[in-house]
């Protein structure tokens, strides 16, 4: 076990080596010049020259990203080439704090919503509820986020005025209600469907009949027994559930103008600002293959049956 | 070999029975057939053209001649989810064609089948593609690839003295379909890959070696066709998936480039707070198909996995 921790630790840094070099490569050889994007119309020939030079430009790839897998990994990620003089960790770092009190809240959302309702339904198992209420899941899983969000918006904020259209105010504002609603219920079929299957598992065990019929109250043995069990493999989907979040944050975020990540990361892919997009890729990767590795290592820890080698 | 072929199309035709009784497959795969039928076929159904301007049929809702309104610059709106429809339809059954069924089957098959270096260099290769957040990796192309792409398929042109090839829209499906197909082929080959590795096991794959069957005639003979049924499961499920992935490109305004409509595009300008409030049709026509298009294949995809998966029979 642990040596099998400790191959995936070691193996980490050379992924997202290989990430950062597949974006920069990209970055080089994506369309626009970073030093056209740069001065924008006052561009000279002599002085873009000199600013190449400056900024290693002129030097071969390799050599270019030996350099910034340098500083990257002492946490300096350059400087943003739109935004001249800031340097990207201090563009990004409050952005995604944002994005990421956004997620939580809806995948809190997700969560609060899904595994009570997979918990019941399983115990419904071949009455109507069950598939009813699994369609239904998928029904709102089905919904793309970009029309989800007006529909939101058109009830609560053109109708009802219950909510301010757009903006962003932290999480104890009422204007995170649409967003994070809107990115929510769609992972609520993924969660609801795990809860129903685990406690399907559950309730199909020897230790639960044994439960029944040493005659314990029908609530001690839903709640002592089935729903600790239960819910114990859930812990290693929510690291997939914060990755499919990001998809919905992208749009999300620029439908309802709230400053986070996903909607900077599309803004600095439209202004070709490289030094941003990899930043923001090799975080996402990074935060990525961690919650991988723990979600993998969690599950043999619950699921001693599952060993790896 | 008879046999094997008796087999297996009995054990198709028992499933494909066991599906047709589930009333929301039918239904599902009913809507499907509609739904790529008119697409691919726009030329034939939509009854205009998708930049055919009518200066008289500004902004009307819904009507006998334009069943799903008119948008701000009079065009038909019906027609124009329709060629967004193909758009859409060809785009997603390109990248599954070649991402998930030609690349990803084909290593995972390799993979499972040679093991040793050739699977751990493909499994690893899987594992970097894999640890980009898909969606971001799939937008990074889209926005980089284009100009290369663009700029390959004006020198095809100039080459061979083709003309309007790049009026064709090649190159955005080119650039969304290499795009999608980045991360799209790793979860087939990853499932491929288990699958053979247990099928494997079997004495029948020995008894197939032993006899001096060759590699081919055992991967795609005896492999394949037991290692079928999670593919198909997976690759239905994974096909909402990415009609929504197309969705959300078109949307960010990578994806195929006007005039030509996208589902994206149109769900993009109906999605605005003053559309909304003035013209609800512009964004429910697209709106609906859309929605119908990706529940479809997750509610087949549920159904096949009931049908296929033996645990629950």
């Amino acid at each position: 076990m642990w040596k099998y921790i400790v191959g995936r630790l070691v193996w980490i840094p050379f992924l997202l080596i290989a990430v950062a070099f597949i974006t920069f490569i990209l970055g080089r050889f994506g369309p626009g010049d970073p030093v056209e994007v740069m001065m924008g119309t006052k561009y000279d020939p002599v002085v873009a020259e000199r600013i190449r030079s400056e900024m290693g430009l002129d030097k071969p790839v390799m050599v270019q990203f030996y350099k910034y897998i340098q500083s990257a990994s002492k946490g300096d990620f350059g400087e943003s080439f739109r935004f001249r003089g800031r340097s990207v960790s201090s563009l990004i770092a409050p952005k995604i704090i944002v994005s990421a009190k956004l997620s939580l809240v809806a995948l809190l959302i997700s969560i609060s919503i899904g595994l009570p309702l997979g918990f019941y339904i399983a115990h419904k198992q071949g009455t109507w509820i069950d598939p009813l209420i699994v369609s239904f899941s998928v029904f709102f899983m089905s919904i793309p986020i970009m029309i989800t969000i007006p529909f939101l918006l058109w009830i609560g904020c053109l109708k009802t005025n219950l909510v301010p259209c757009s903006g962003w105010g932290g999480i104890f504002d009422s204007r995170i209600i649409i967003p994070a609603l809107a990115m929510g219920i769609p992972g609520v079929a993924g969660m609801l469907r795990i809860m129903r299957a685990t406690t399907l598992d559950v309730l199909g065990q020897d230790y639960i009949r044994t439960a029944q019929s040493k005659g314990l109250h029908f609530f001690t043995v839903s709640t002592r027994h089935v729903f600790r069990n239960s819910i114990i493999p859930i812990v290693t989907i929510l690291a997939f559930s914060l990755a499919g979040l990001l998809g919905g944050a992208f749009i999300t975020e620029t439908i309802m103008g709230i400053p986070g990540i996903g909607r900077f990361s599309v803004e600095s892919i439209f202004n070709r600002d490289y030094p941003v997009i990899m930043a923001i890729t090799l975080i996402g990767a990074t935060a990525f293959v961690i919650a991988n590795l723990m979600a993998d290592i969690s599950y043999s820890i619950i699921d001693p049956r599952i060993r790896y080698k | 070999m008879n046999k094997n072929i008796t087999q297996s199309k009995g054990h198709f035709m028992t499933a494909l029975s066991r599906l047709f009784r589930k009333k929301i497959a039918v239904v599902c795969i009913a809507i499907l057939i509609i739904i790529y039928f008119s697409g691919i076929f726009a030329f034939l159904i939509a009854p205009y053209e998708y930049t055919a301007q009518d200066y008289s049929n500004i902004k009307k809702p819904p009507s006998i001649e334009h069943w799903m309104g008119t948008d701000r610059a009079g065009r038909d709106v019906f027609s124009r989810v329709l060629w967004g429809v193909q758009n859409t339809v060809i785009i997603t059954f390109v990248a599954i064609l070649t991402g998930s069924i030609f690349i990803g089957v084909g290593l995972g098959l390799i993979s499972g089948y040679r093991g040793g270096r050739v699977d751990s260099l493909i499994m690893r290769i899987g594992e970097i593609s894999s640890s980009f957040p898909d969606i971001l990796l799939v937008i990074i192309l889209a926005a980089t690839l284009r100009p290369r792409i663009l700029g390959f398929i004006r020198y095809l042109e100039d080459a061979y003295n083709i003309n309007g090839l790049v009026k064709t829209g090649i190159v955005d499906y080119l650039v969304i379909s290499l795009a999608l197909v980045s991360f799209g082929w790793i979860g087939t080959a990853r499932l491929m890959r288990a699958q053979v590795l247990s099928i494997k096991q079997n004495q029948y794959i020995d008894s197939a070696k032993s006899i001096g069957a060759s590699t081919s005639r055992i991967l795609f003979l005896h492999l394949m066709p037991n290692a079928i049924s999670p593919l198909v499961v997976s690759i239905t499920m994974g096909m909402g998936a990415l009609v929504g992935t197309e969705i959300i490109l078109s949307w960010l305004g990578l994806g195929v480039q006007p005039p030509r409509p996208s589902l994206g595009r149109m769900l993009l300008e109906g999605g605005s707070i003053s559309v909304l409030r003035e013209e609800p049709w512009l964004l429910i026509g697209p709106g609906i198909v859309v929605f119908l298009l990706i529940i479809c294949w997750n509610l087949l995809g549920d159904s096949l996995s009931d049908v296929l998966n033996p645990r629950t029979r």
